[in-house]
C-alpha cells in the first residue's frame, strides 16, 4: 500500500509535469512571438555575460568612483516589486475583502520571478561570481549579522522559498481538486506580509547603514523603499491581470483592480511626500551633503548626464498619483494604465540609477566620474528581465488553467474530484 | 485522512517520511564536513601549518606565472605593536613619488592602472575640503602657488566599516591593526568599497598586468602578492616591510620627509612624538571610523 | 573592537608621563625629565650618514691649511664662486659657520667646533623646533626600521645649507581619470 503511493506520487507529478509542458508549448502567435522575443533577450544577454565573465567588470561603466550601477540599481527596484506582491495579501486578509483574494497568487508568482531576477542581478554584478558559494554557510562563511549584505541574503532567500512553497503548493493542491494545507499555508502566507516589509527595510538599510555615503545615509529611506515598492509591483500586476482577462477565461473583479490602484495612490503620495521631505532636509540645511542631491537634480558644472532623468522621474510619479487619487481617471481604463505604466517608469528610475548614482556621485574624495551604462550593461539587463518575464509568463501559463480548473489531474488516487470555478480563489482562500 | 492525501502520506518502508528525512540529513552533514574540512576557506586565522601548504603553493603558482622566484611570508602581527602613520600637510609637495614606490612595492597592476595612494591637490583659501580636491593635477612643477597636497589611502580605521559590511569575511583587522583582504576570498561584490569613506579601496575591474622585471618578489599572502581580476585591494601599510621591521615604501621614498610610520603603543616612536607635540588631525573624523592614519602639520 | 581600550590606555599613558616629566614645563617648577619621548639625550651624537661632500672638496685644510685667514665680510671671487649664500645672507656670511682656524670644522655660536658630521648642532641652535623633531625622527626623511635602528641623515644631506630652500620638482604622472574604454575589449561603450 505504501509501495503502491510512492510509486502514485511519482505518477501524479510526472502527470503535472507532462500537462504543464503541454500547456506552455500550446499558445498562439502572440505568445510564440512573446517567447521569441523574450529568447532573444535572454540569448543577447547570456552572450553579453560571457564576454563580461571572460573580460571582467570593465565591460561595465563601473569603476572605482562609481563602483555600484546599473545592475544594482536594478536590483534595488525588483526588491519592491518582489515585496509588493504582499500589498494585495493584507487587504485579503486584514480587511477580509474577497475581490482581492482571487488575485493573491499571481502576486506571489510575480514575487518569486521578481526574486528570481534580484538573484540574477546579483550574480551578474559581483566580480567573482564562481565564488557564489563563499557566502552559504556551512561551506562559506556568512557574516552575520554584523553586514546587512548577509542579512538581505537570508531575508531574500527565504523570502523566495515561502513564496515557492505556498504559491506551488496551492496551485498543485488545485491541479488535484483539493485544497491547500491550512496549517502549511495560512501561517506562511501571513508570514510573508512581515517578510515583504522586511526584505524591503533590509535593502533599504544596506545602502542606509552606509555612512560614507550621505545621501543614502538618510532616515527616511527604508519608509521611502517601502512607499516606492508599494507602487511599483502592483503597477505590473495590474497590466499582467487585464492582459490575462483579456486573454485568458480568467475572472477579476473591476473593484479589485480599482481598490489596487486606489491603494497604489496612498503609496505613491507617501512616496512623494518623503522625496519632498528629503529634498527640503538637503536644500535648506544646504550643507556640502546638498551635492549629491543637486548632482541628481541639477548636475554640477558640466555634468548633468542624469537630470533629465530627475524630473522625468518627478513627473511620472506625479502624473501616476494624479491618475490614481481621482477615481474618474482611475476608473478609466486608458488613464489606469497610463497611470501604471508612469508609476513603473518612474519609480524605475527613481529608484534604480536614481538612487545609486547619486549616492555615489561625487565620490568619496569629491570626484565626480558620470556613469551611464554601457552596451553589455544593458543587454545583460535586458536579459534577465526577460528571464523573469519568461518565468512569470511560464508560471502564469499553467497558474491561470489551473485556477479556472481547466488543467487538473485526470487520474488522482482521489478519483474524478473536479473542482469549478476559481478554485484557487474562493477555495484556497476560504479562511474565514 | 490518512489515506486521502498522496502529498502528506509516506511511501514504503525506505522511504518512510521520517527515514527519508533522516537520510538526506545525514548525506547533508556529511557533504558539509566534507566541503568544510577539506575545500577552501578564508584565511582569517588560519592555522599555521594550512598556511605554509598555502604559500607554497602560492609562491609555484607566481613563479610559474612571472617565471620569477617569490617569497611569501606569513609573518604574524609582532605582539605588543599597533601601527599608526602620520602625514605632514605642511610638508608634502604633491611630487606623487609615494604613489609610485607603492605601485612598485605591493604589485598594483599596471594596466589597468591601480594606485593605492590618491594625492588631492587643495585650495589653500579651502583648506581640507574634499568637494575641491583635484587628483589630476600635472604642473610642471609641485608645489603650486596657492595650493597644498593631501595623499589619501586606506585609513586602516579601528572601526572600519568596509570590514563590517563585508558579507563573506573576506576583510578583516588584524591584531596589530592592518586591515587585510583575503584575495582568494573575496568574492567582488564591492559593498566594502561603497562602505568606505576614504575611497581608499580598489577594485580589479579586468585582469591586472605586471611587467615580470617589475614584480617585487617579496611578498606577504596577505598583502602584496598578485591579485586576480574581479578582487578588492587595498593599502596594508607594506604589511610585508612592516612586519619585518621596517617602513612602509612610502614612507621611504618621500623626498621631504612627509611620512611617519611606527608602533603607537612605544612611547619613543615617532607616532607618539607626533601626538604629544604636534596637532593631529583625521579626515570625516564625524564618521567615528577612527583612523589609524593621522595628519598633522610639523610647521 | 578589543584594540581600542589598549590605544587609549597607550595615548593617556604617554600624556600623562610627559606631563609628569614636565617637557616644555609651562609649570616652571618642575624637574626636567628623563626625556622619555625623544630617543636620544640632548647631547648625545646621532649615527648620520656622511656629510654629502662634493666631489674633492674635503678635507678643506688641503688649501687653507697654509692660507692667511681675512675675516673681512666680502663677497668671494677667488673661490667657491659657485656657492652663492641665500641663507640669512644680510646678517651673516661663511665664516660665521665655517671655522676661520681650522676648515675642517665647524663652529657654534661660542666658538666650540663642530666636525661637519655633526653639523646637525651647528643647524639646531637657530632651527631648535625643527632639530628636536629631527632627533625624535619626525623631521626628515625616514628609512631604516621602525623598531630598531632608524637611519638619519644629515641636515646637509637634504638642505644645502648655502641655499636651504627646496627647489620645486617634477611631479610624477597624474593618475588616469576613470573612462568607459578599455584599451583593447570591444562591448564597452
Amino acid at each position: 500500500m505504501q509501495h503502491e503511493n510512492s510509486g502514485n506520487i511519482i505518477r501524479l507529478f510526472s502527470g503535472f509535469i507532462r500537462g504543464s509542458l503541454k500547456l506552455i508549448l500550446r499558445g498562439n502567435r502572440a505568445y510564440w512571438l512573446w517567447l521569441a522575443f523574450l529568447g532573444a533577450l535572454i540569448v543577447s544577454g547570456a552572450l553579453a555575460y560571457t564576454a563580461q565573465v571572460r573580460t571582467g567588470l570593465g565591460l561595465t561603466a563601473m569603476r572605482d568612483q562609481v563602483s555600484w550601477g546599473f545592475y544594482i540599481g536594478n536590483f534595488t527596484f525588483l526588491v519592491g516589486v518582489a515585496a509588493a506582491a504582499v500589498v494585495l495579501v493584507i487587504p485579503a486578509y486584514i480587511y477580509d475583502w474577497k475581490p482581492i483574494r482571487e488575485i493573491v497568487i499571481y502576486g506571489e508568482l510575480l514575487a518569486i520571478s521578481a526574486i528570481t531576477m534580484c538573484l540574477m542581478f546579483v550574480l551578474v554584478d559581483i566580480g567573482r561570481p564562481d565564488r557564489f558559494w563563499h557566502l552559504i554557510p556551512p561551506f562559506g562563511h556568512l557574516n552575520f549579522p554584523r553586514s546587512i549584505l548577509a542579512w538581505d541574503v537570508m531575508v531574500l532567500n527565504l523570502y523566495f522559498i515561502v513564496n515557492f512553497v505556498v504559491a506551488t503548493h496551492i496551485l498543485y493542491r488545485a491541479y488535484h481538486g483539493k485544497h491547500y494545507i491550512k496549517k502549511l499555508v495560512v501561517p506562511l502566507v501571513l508570514l510573508s506580509v512581515p517578510m515583504a516589509v522586511g526584505i524591503h527595510t533590509v535593502t533599504a538599510f544596506l545602502y542606509n547603514g552606509l555612512a560614507a555615503r550621505p545621501y543614502w545615509n538618510s532616515s527616511i529611506l527604508a519608509p521611502q523603499f517601502l512607499a516606492s515598492a508599494f507602487c511599483s509591483g502592483p503597477a505590473i500586476l495590474l497590466v499582467v491581470l487585464q492582459l490575462l482577462r483579456r486573454f485568458t477565461r480568467f475572472e477579476i473583479r473591476d473593484a479589485a483592480i480599482w481598490k489596487i490602484a486606489e491603494l497604489m495612490a496612498y503609496a505613491m503620495f507617501l512616496n512623494l511626500f518623503l522625496h519632498g521631505a528629503e529634498a527640503f532636509k538637503e536644500f535648506y540645511s544646504n550643507t556640502q551633503h546638498l551635492l549629491f542631491t543637486r548632482y541628481w537634480y541639477f548636475g554640477i558644472g558640466t555634468h548633468h548626464t542624469l537630470v533629465p532623468y530627475a524630473w522625468s522621474a518627478v513627473g511620472l510619479n506625479l502624473l501616476a498619483f494624479g491618475l490614481f487619487i481621482s477615481p474618474h481617471t482611475r476608473r478609466n481604463w486608458i488613464t489606469l494604465n497610463i497611470g501604471c505604466l508612469a508609476t513603473y517608469a518612474g519609480v524605475y528610475i527613481e529608484k534604480g540609477m536614481g538612487l545609486i548614482i547619486p549616492g555615489l556621485t561625487p565620490d568619496a574624495l569629491g570626484e565626480i566620474y558620470e556613469y551611464y551604462p554601457t552596451m553589455t550593461e544593458l543587454r545583460v539587463a535586458a536579459g534577465i528581465f526577460a528571464v523573469g518575464f519568461l518565468l512569470f509568463t511560464l508560471m502564469l501559463k499553467v497558474a491561470v488553467p489551473i485556477s479556472l480548473g481547466e488543467f487538473h489531474d485526470t487520474e488522482g488516487a482521489e478519483g474524478s474530484a473536479q473542482p469549478r470555478g476559481s478554485a484557487v480563489g474562493e477555495k484556497a482562500y476560504s479562511r474565514a | 485522512m490518512a489515506n486521502d492525501d498522496p502529498v502528506t502520506e509516506g511511501g514504503s518502508r525506505s522511504s518512510h517520511p521520517s527515514r527519508r528525512l533522516f537520510n538526506i540529513a545525514a548525506a547533508g552533514a556529511a557533504a558539509s564536513w566534507v566541503m568544510t574540512s577539506c575545500g577552501p576557506k578564508r584565511l582569517y586565522e588560519a592555522p599555521k601549518a594550512r598556511l605554509q601548504t598555502l604559500i607554497g603553493e602560492l609562491e609555484r603558482k607566481y613563479h610559474d606565472q612571472y617565471g620569477k622566484d617569490v617569497q611569501v611570508s606569513d609573518a604574524d602581527a609582532i605582539p605588543g605593536v599597533q601601527f599608526a602613520y602620520a602625514l605632514d600637510i605642511s610638508r608634502c609637495i604633491g611630487c606623487r613619488r609615494c604613489v609610485y614606490a607603492c605601485v612598485a612595492e605591493n604589485n598594483q597592476s599596471r594596466e589597468p592602472q591601480i594606485q593605492w595612494i590618491r594625492v588631492l591637490q587643495m585650495d589653500k583659501d579651502k583648506g581640507v575640503d574634499l568637494s575641491h580636491a583635484n587628483p589630476y593635477y600635472q604642473p610642471e612643477q609641485v608645489p603650486e602657488e596657492g595650493h597644498f597636497y593631501m595623499p589619501v589611502g586606506c585609513q586602516h580605521c579601528e572601526n572600519s566599516p568596509c570590514t563590517k559590511v563585508c558579507p563573506t569575511g573576506a576583510t578583516w583587522a588584524e591584531k596589530d591593526g592592518i586591515v587585510v583582504i583575503d584575495y582568494d576570498w573575496c568574492i567582488g561584490c564591492r559593498y566594502c568599497m561603497a562602505a568606505c569613506p576614504y575611497g581608499a579601496r580598489h577594485f580589479n575591474w579586468t585582469e591586472p598586468t605586471i611587467p615580470t622585471a617589475e614584480l617585487n618578489p617579496n611578498m606577504h599572502y596577505l598583502g602584496n602578492r598578485p591579485r586576480t581580476k574581479g578582487v578588492v585591494e587595498k593599502c596594508t601599510f607594506c604589511i610585508q616591510r612592516a612586519r619585518a621591521g621596517r617602513y612602509p615604501a612610502c614612507v621611504e621614498v618621500c623626498p621631504v620627509g612627509a611620512r611617519k610610520f611606527g608602533n603607537i603603543l612605544d612611547a619613543s616612536s615617532e607616532i607618539r612624538y607626533i601626538i604629544e607635540h604636534k596637532r593631529i588631525l583625521v579626515l570625516k573624523e564625524e564618521l567615528n571610523t577612527v583612523p589609524r592614519f593621522f595628519y598633522f602639520y610639523a610647521t | 573592537m578589543r584594540v581600542k581600550p589598549v590605544l587609549l590606555a597607550g595615548i593617556v599613558l604617554s600624556g600623562v608621563a610627559l606631563m609628569a616629566g614636565g617637557w616644555s614645563e609651562p609649570w616652571g617648577t618642575q624637574t626636567p625629565p628623563a626625556a622619555k619621548s625623544t630617543p636620544k639625550a640632548a647631547d648625545e651624537r646621532v649615527e648620520v650618514a656622511p656629510p654629502p661632500f662634493s666631489e674633492g672638496i674635503y678635507p678643506c685644510s688641503n688649501c687653507h691649511s697654509g692660507m692667511p685667514v681675512d675675516r673681512k665680510r666680502r663677497e668671494l671671487t677667488a673661490m667657491h664662486t659657485d656657492i652663492v649664500l641665500k641663507h640669512d645672507e644680510t646678517h651673516r656670511w661663511c665664516l660665521d659657520c665655517h671655522d676661520a682656524n681650522n676648515r675642517d670644522v665647524l663652529h657654534l655660536a661660542s666658538g666650540e667646533p663642530v666636525p661637519f658630521t655633526e653639523s646637525y648642532r651647528l643647524c639646531g641652535q637657530c632651527h631648535g623646533e625643527k632639530y628636536r623633531d629631527w632627533r625624535a625622527g619626525v623631521h626628515g626623511r625616514r628609512t631604516g626600521n621602525w623598531n630598531g635602528v632608524k637611519g638619519y641623515l644629515l641636515c646637509a644631506s637634504c638642505h644645502n645649507p648655502h641655499q636651504p630652500r627646496f627647489h620645486a620638482l617634477t611631479p610624477k604622472p597624474a593618475p588616469r581619470p576613470p573612462s568607459r574604454n578599455i584599451p583593447g575589449a570591444k562591448g564597452s561603450l
